[in-house]
């Protein structure tokens, strides 16, 4: 079998199996390359009907194109879309122009948090990558998190084979993440071949192009000139420039990543 | 080509593991610019010289403490195919880190301090590799820029780990040795140990097979859901071996009726004829036949062992006890069911491999047992050796789960 028809075969596996184990689910969706690929795996997984809510997490701060292109998919795919957005904090003017480890934290971790109570979800689907980040490198494909969103990253519950955990007493909820073994390449092939369709932020435009994609205001492109799927493609086999090195959450300080993680975020 | 190995390297802790996948990837030229940079600049801050480690140690304890807490996997590529390398914490403490990062890898590289030689955990995570199954390992013999790169060290730890690996039943394919912090026989072929006239590690990676795929055996299709579309009812999962064709005739277990196969679902696909080992599909069957969770589908021909006994052998990998007296939930393929474990025949200390206790009362933390299990309902299971995906399985106590337990005998009724 072939190296993408594993990962899809797996994601597919690990899709079915959190749904079957929680029922009261919902995947959150950023409208990113990786989000609409895990989207198009639960699609296939469901034959198309997916019985549970697809979330956006609304920082106000994501680009036009983001939001025509999460309408025009919810619409033709007839998802169930649910948009969340910490009210209360926009209200506050937190925003990434002060702190941007808080604003990362209301805008996108809080915002979820009040998703996750009001509905009672007991799992979420994510589509974060072990390549992307040295965090995320650590990561379960089932990962608990406790009443406080707390990821407890030095005890995580052990995970042979495909048996997944199920979420126990003091465990608010799993993070669910199926696409944890696809690098990059992987999931630009996969789109190819699939035909996905993709945000056009993605493609490069006057010698620029966006890479990894989050608010408008906290990520930077990268100088490329591939405008279209194969020439990504060829891009990444050669270069030397990191997925996230755009991303400013990143980069505050060496850990920054690990305390956003460690309290709830993506 | 185009497919992925997947291994793991394990051994004691401070023996270089990080360091040795961080020499891989930095010789390879796998890792990007900005991560050397990072890379290099914490550990200038935290004042190390060797800043290998610091690719996979992401964590700030990891960092600091010079320890690996938790698995890490990254990618590395080769002219002739690609890897995903899982590092395995060696400390003791995360033992339940290492069989996670063991049971996704299909080869194991065991390292060994030349200076230190094998130690408890050396020994610890030899033997559960032995218990996963693992038959194709690699034995690096690192640090040897610290025994002046001489050939009778090398010698003198080689057959220490040969004696006891063999007493194991493993026989490594190669024993390198290696300087990870200095470069030496990892990448480039050392020029300090001309004595050395083997294959170097990353060529001998590069020899290694992918586990064999069960394509040939019969059909094992363990029931994972069943969802209703429109008019029909998809039986969801995963084939665990063999094939799936459409019209043959197929044995539902455990309730042993028969049916033929309709259709295979695939989503945008139709007409589907076949389907093989690994697929995610969904099927139809001609009569409607109840079937759940838990079931498992099968060739007519030749289904797989129903028993409610088996004998296995269970790492414990939680800090309480297990007491004879508590019943726990045994997972295997989708299969769920509450189970007692019978007998605890033999109390063995993972690391020496000594007996402690013959037919025992307790289980220990990063203990094995050799067990004989008794589930509630007879379920369907085969020794590992011939099937792994049904000779595998979980033991879970509160939603937890905290043994991994490999069957090594049934009892046919």
């Amino acid at each position: 079998m072939e190296q993408l028809e594993k990962l899809e075969n797996q994601s597919i596996f690990i899709i079915r199996e959190a749904y079957r184990q929680f029922r009261s689910v919902a995947m959150l969706w950023s409208i990113g390359k990786d989000s609409t690929a895990l989207l198009w795996l639960i699609r296939k997984a469901f034959y198309g009907r997916i019985p549970f809510p697809i979330m956006h997490l609304d920082t106000t701060y994501k680009f036009k194109e983001i939001y025509e292109f999460r309408d025009k998919y919810a619409k033709e795919w007839g998802l169930d879309l649910l948009v969340y957005k910490n009210e209360k904090a926009i209200e506050d003017e937190v925003g990434p122009s002060k702190r941007k480890f808080e604003c990362c934290t209301e805008l996108k971790t809080n915002a979820l948090k009040e998703a996750i109570l009001k509905n009672k979800f007991k799992a979420i689907y994510l589509g974060i990558r072990r390549d992307e980040h040295g965090i995320r490198a650590k990561e379960r494909f089932f990962s608990p998190r406790d009443e406080d969103f707390e990821w407890n990253y030095k005890e995580q519950p052990p995970e042979l084979w495909d048996q997944f955990k199920s979420k126990a007493k003091n465990e608010e909820h799993i993070r669910v993440h199926p696409l944890l073994g696809w690098r990059e390449l992987d999931i630009w092939e996969y789109i190819k071949k699939e035909n996905i369709p993709i945000a056009g932020l993605y493609f490069a435009k006057d010698g620029k192009r966006y890479r990894s994609i989050g608010c408008q205001t906290c990520c930077e492109p990268v100088d490329s000139s591939a405008d279209t799927i194969d020439k990504i493609i060829e891009e990444l086999k050669t270069t030397t420039v990191s997925e996230r090195s755009g991303r400013a959450q990143d980069k505050e300080s060496a850990y920054t990543m690990q305390k956003l993680r460690s309290l709830g975020y993506m | 080509m185009n497919s992925q190995l997947k291994f793991i390297i394990v051994g004691s802790v401070d023996h270089g593991k990080s360091t040795l996948i961080g020499r891989l990837l930095f010789d390879t030229h796998s890792i990007s610019a900005d991560k050397v940079d990072e890379m290099l600049k914490t550990a200038k801050k935290l004042g190390r010289s060797t800043a290998f480690a610091y690719l996979l140690d992401h964590l700030e304890e990891e960092r600091r403490q010079e320890v690996t807490i938790d698995t890490t996997q990254v990618f590395f590529k080769t002219d002739k195919r690609e890897y995903m390398i899982i590092d395995a914490p060696g400390h003791v403490e995360f033992v339940k880190n290492m069989v996670t990062g063991a049971t996704q890898a299909e080869v194991a590289i065991l390292i060994i301090d030349a200076e230190e030689g094998i130690k408890e955990q050396t020994r610890r995570h030899a033997y559960l590799l032995s218990l996963l199954g693992f038959n194709q390992i690699i034995v690096v013999i690192n640090k040897m820029d610290l025994v002046g790169f001489k050939q009778d060290r090398f010698l003198e730890v080689q057959k220490e780990a040969d004696a006891f690996l063999g007493f194991l039943n493993i026989k490594p394919l190669f024993y390198i040795p290696i300087s990870a912090a200095e470069g030496d026989n990892v990448v480039e072929k050392s020029k300090k140990m001309s004595w050395y006239k083997g294959k170097i590690f990353l060529e001998s990676l590069e020899v290694l097979k992918e586990r064999k795929s069960l394509e040939d055996k019969p059909l094992i299709f363990p029931v994972q859901d069943v969802y209703r579309i429109d008019d029909k009812r998809i039986v969801v999962g995963r084939i665990a071996a063999g094939s799936i064709n459409r019209d043959e005739e197929i044995k539902i277990l455990p309730s042993g009726q028969l049916t033929k196969l309709k259709s295979i679902e695939k989503f945008g696909q139709d007409n589907v004829k076949s389907s093989s080992v690994g697929e995610s599909v969904g099927i139809t069957t001609c009569d409607p036949v109840f079937l759940d969770r838990g079931d498992v589908i099968s060739s007519s021909k030749y289904p797989p062992h129903i028993t409610d006994t088996f004998t296995a052998d269970i790492f414990w990998l939680v800090k309480e006890d297990f007491n004879k007296t508590e019943r726990l939930t045994l997972r295997c393929a989708t299969q769920e069911i509450a189970c007692e474990i019978q007998s605890i025949r033999e109390r063995i200390d993972s690391s020496t491999l000594r007996v402690i206790e013959e037919n025992a009362d307790v289980l220990k933390y990063i203990e094995v047992g050799r067990v004989q299990i008794k589930t509630k309902k007879p379920i369907i299971v085969e020794c590992f050796n011939d099937i792994e995906e049904l000779g595998r399985f979980v033991l879970v106590r509160k939603e937890n789960t905290c043994a991994g337990g490999i069957i090594s005998g049934l009892a046919i009724s």
